[in-house]
């Protein structure tokens, strides 16, 4: 089975965007991808539920692409989840549109890697922090897969590093979409990216897209 | 009476049959209008030696033309220009001059008569060069703006050269001049050259002058006195003038006083012995900042364009093809000789004035051909007996032929560049950004859109007919201009083509209908922004084809309607979320109506309208009766929480109570579409 794949986008500044506007630009360029602006379309946070639900039914992978802020999410996106995930429809007894749908979430940290240890100045690991979300998805009946992240992402264009994350991302999406990835050893790591480095040693090459960096 | 009757059936005619056909075979206005006159002409001999009287009328409108590149060129432009104006144009002229002149000596010309053809052959044809340059939008790129430094030192080197060649004349030939100047001259000989001759030796033919008999510091005291006049009534009696005539509120009486301008501008050139053409084009550039200026433009704009094309009928027309075939080789071996001596100078100044390197072709071959300064000097060379009148026939088929063979350079041009890719236009694309947005109309609402545009630094043209209201403004820097919006013409001028947006936010609602049609057909790239008064003016402008229809007063009552819901207790954030359910249902309403609307049929017998609309009505009413649950959930979705656990029932009291105080609340906002459904579905329209 081929899986389809809704991301939804938060990013409040893209204007100011440098790594998250990059990653969606290549997503949307994918044709098995739903790439939805969030702030784009709801610019007052007058979020249309039903539109919203329409479209989470239609689609096999959910994802959150968004910077980090405050440990979570951009507000839009909280806001989303409260109109959206709505009782009856992801949870409740009779709720269970969404079951055995994929849930991650692709966000980029300002802080480097070895903050986020229990050693580190944010004392949490990424995983730990995104607790809230690994929560609601197991609510919903949901796959739970750990966070695609990029680390000191504030410094990520100086330092070249934007294209490799960005050819990481498409080639993530498309393991998911041919299922060439095996969910269970992939919910069991930290990071979402350990997994793809993973699928992509173990001889198929997901597929690349050129980018601009 | 019949027989200007026959004569203006037979131009326009030829015009209208040739100039389309020549635009769809995408040879271009002028090429069109250069066959027309071949055909009426020599082919089919409609038309006579009357061609050349009526060249002299016609030439006016290179005049013309020169006011509107004025118009659009700003006074800052011009001074940036100048290197390339004097350099460029100078060493063009300069060089052409003496290559010309040395390759006539070798033929055996008398070197006087080679400095003649020299000069005669060094300048080019403002009106076939600038006309397609403007067509094809090449103006304003560097080579276009090369061309036209170049094209403009010519018009100023005219007159020197009427000074000089009188010096050159050959005693033995004086005879033979006169003669020649009465059978053939008379004809050729023109406005410039009369102007001409009273400059410089005053005794000729007895036209008014005001520098006749005057000592030579008397005369360049009134030259300057004239382009002073010109400079300061443009600055300073312009604007009290126009605003004069705009308040007459008659389109026609501004034609008028725009035509009654140029003109005034020409005549007063010619009676100081000046280029009218430089006259109206530094009148063109003093107004280049006036609010009048696409007003002005739009006026003159029709009789340039007429007044040009006839000039190049008449120069097709005067091709004289029993001296061409009597000597075909030699002239057509002649013109190319010319043309190719004059491209090469051009190349090499192009590389020396380093010009971008893809315009270097069509500056060279923009420019390659002789102009129709070529005739007037032709003629005066006869008059006064420096080329005798078989080497000015010979000449003039030289200037007319490379004329009629420079729509072939361009449109080799085109194919040239169309090879090399489109990369090197897209540049200029790039940075010439997104186009500037059209505002027409700047009442109160054309203003805040106006304000918030210029805050966030777009450029911003806005038009109104209100004269007062645009002189007030400009004192406060706005770029405004007077007009009316509803003029096609007014549209291009304010370079609709180029635009991004328009905003119509104008009163009428039948010209603003208008003009969304219009601007919609002719450029649907246009992202057209409309105001409506009403929703009948809705669904008018979305059929017209607006973008964006705003109706004026929603936003702001539906702003009136939260505060009142606020003001009976409604907590703020709900009182919002209310509103933009009502705002969601109603626009959604609107939209499902237009589809149904016609514009021939009264909303009173269009029965899928009504009956829509009593539908939509029942929906409202149903929800507020609780019995529409989809609408329902609509208007009070958000926030549920899952249902509570079962509780004691007096736990249970409180919070229901509270829950229908809230939703009488609720129920305020949904009774107003109900009111407003049924106004549209019973009473008259608005209007």
């Amino acid at each position: 089975m081929k899986r389809k794949i809704l991301i939804l986008f938060a990013h409040p500044a893209q204007e100011r965007s440098e790594v998250n506007v990059e990653l969606a630009k290549a997503a949307a360029a994918l044709d098995f991808v739903t790439l939805v602006d969030l702030y784009g379309d709801y610019p007052d946070y007058h979020i249309d539920v039903e539109r919203e639900q329409k479209r989470l039914l239609k689609h096999d992978v959910i994802v959150f692409l968004h910077p980090f802020y405050w440990y979570s999410t951009p507000a839009l996106l909280k806001e989303w989840q409260d109109l959206v995930l709505e009782y009856g429809f992801a949870y409740g007894a009779k709720g269970t549109r969404l079951a055995g749908k994929i849930f991650f979430s692709a966000l980029t940290a300002g802080g480097p890697e070895k903050a986020y240890k229990r050693r580190g100045y944010n004392h949490f690991t990424l995983r730990e922090l995104l607790a809230p979300l690994e929560q609601t998805a197991n609510l919903c009946g949901m796959v739970y897969l750990p966070p695609f992240a990029l680390y000191a992402s504030r410094r990520a264009y100086e330092e070249g590093r934007i294209g490799d994350h960005v050819a990481a991302f498409t080639g993530l999406l498309t393991a998911l979409h041919e299922d060439r990835m095996p969910l269970a050893a992939a919910a069991r790591h930290d990071l979402l990216n350990q997994a793809t480095i993973r699928a992509a040693k173990s001889g198929e090459t997901p597929a690349r897209k050129e980018v601009p960096a | 009476m019949s027989g200007f009757l026959f004569q203006a059936f037979v131009y326009l005619a030829a015009s209208v049959i040739a100039v389309p056909i020549a635009k769809r075979l995408g040879l271009g206005s002028v090429l069109g209008y250069l066959i027309a006159g071949i055909v009426i002409g020599p082919v089919i001999g409609l038309v006579g030696n009357e061609t050349q009287n009526l060249q002299h009328f016609a030439e006016f409108g290179v005049v013309m033309m020169l006011f509107i590149v004025g118009l659009e060129l700003e006074p800052k432009v011009l001074w940036q220009m100048r290197r390339r104006l004097i350099g460029l144009g100078g060493l063009q002229v300069g060089l052409t001059s003496a290559v010309i002149a040395a390759g006539a000596f070798a033929l055996g010309l008398s070197w006087q008569m080679a400095i003649a053809s020299g000069l005669i052959l060094s300048l080019s044809s403002t009106a076939i060069v600038l006309q397609t340059l403007n067509e094809k939008h090449m103006l304003k790129g560097e080579g276009g703006q090369a061309s036209f430094s170049v094209l403009l030192f010519q018009d100023i080197a005219v007159i020197p050269m009427l000074a000089l060649i009188p010096l050159l004349a050959v005693p033995g030939l004086s005879g033979m001049g006169q003669d020649a100047g009465a059978a053939h001259g008379a004809g050729q000989g023109s406005g410039h050259a009369d102007v001409a001759a009273n400059a410089t030796d005053g005794a000729g033919h007895a036209t008014m002058s005001l520098v006749d008999g005057l000592p030579g510091w008397g005369v360049t005291l009134v030259t300057l006195g004239a382009i002073a006049a010109v400079v300061l009534g443009g600055i300073y009696l312009s604007r009290p003038l126009f605003r004069f005539i705009a308040d007459s509120r008659l389109r026609e009486m501004f034609t008028a006083a725009a035509l009654l301008l140029v003109i005034a501008i020409a005549l007063l050139m010619t009676l100081v012995g000046l280029s009218p053409a430089l006259g109206t084009f530094l009148a063109g550039v003093v107004l280049a900042n006036s609010e009048y200026r696409h007003e002005l433009e739009a006026d003159i704009e029709p009789f340039k364009g007429l007044l040009l094309g006839l000039f190049f009928i008449t120069v097709g027309a005067g091709i004289d093809f029993e001296i061409l075939f009597a000597d075909v080789g030699t002239i057509v071996g002649l013109t190319l000789a010319v043309m190719a001596a004059k491209a090469i100078v051009l190349l090499v100044l192009a590389r020396l004035f380093r010009l971008p390197s893809p315009d270097h072709l069509l500056f060279a071959l923009g420019l390659a051909q002789a102009g129709e300064f070529g005739f007037v000097l032709l003629s005066f060379t006869l008059q006064n007996s420096v080329l005798d009148t078989d080497t000015v026939r010979m000449l003039s088929l030289v200037v007319a032929i490379s004329m009629l063979l420079t729509p072939g350079l361009f449109i080799l041009y085109d194919k040239v560049l169309a090879r090399r890719g489109a990369g090197d236009s897209r540049d200029d694309d790039a940075i010439d950004d997104a186009g500037p947005v059209i505002i027409a109309g700047h009442g109160r609402f054309g203003q805040v859109v106006n304000r918030l545009l210029m805050s966030n630094g777009h450029r911003t043209v806005v038009i109104d007919h209100s004269a007062e209201l645009v002189d007030s403004l400009r004192r406060f820097g706005s770029k405004m201009f007077y007009g009316d919006a509803s003029r096609p013409d007014l549209l291009h001028a304010a370079g609709i083509e180029n635009a991004a947006i328009l905003v119509v936010a104008i009163d009428d609602e039948e010209q603003a209908v208008e003009i969304v049609r219009m601007v919609k057909a002719s450029h649907p790239h246009v992202h057209v922004i409309a105001r409506a008064s009403d929703r009948l003016a809705v669904y008018r402008l979305y059929r017209a084809g607006a973008d964006d229809i705003v109706r004026e007063m929603f936003d702001s009552s539906l702003r009136a309607g939260r505060y009142a819901l606020e003001a009976l207790g409604m907590h703020k954030f709900r009182a919002r979320k209310a509103v933009r359910h009502f705002e969601d249902f109603d626009r959604q309403t609107l939209r499902e109506l237009a589809q149904h609307w016609r514009e021939d049929v009264d909303v009173f017998d269009n029965e899928e309208y009504i009956s829509l609309a009593r539908e939509r009505n029942q929906m409202v009413i149903d929800a507020m009766a609780g019995a529409n649950r989809e609408m329902h959930d609509r208007t009070d979705r958000g926030w549920t929480p899952p249902p509570k656990p079962t509780e004691p029932a007096g736990r249970k009291a409180e919070p229901a109570g509270r829950k229908a105080d809230a939703k009488t609340h609720t129920e305020k906002p949904v009774t107003k579409p109900a009111a407003r459904k049924r106004r549209v579905a019973t009473t008259p329209p608005g209007k």
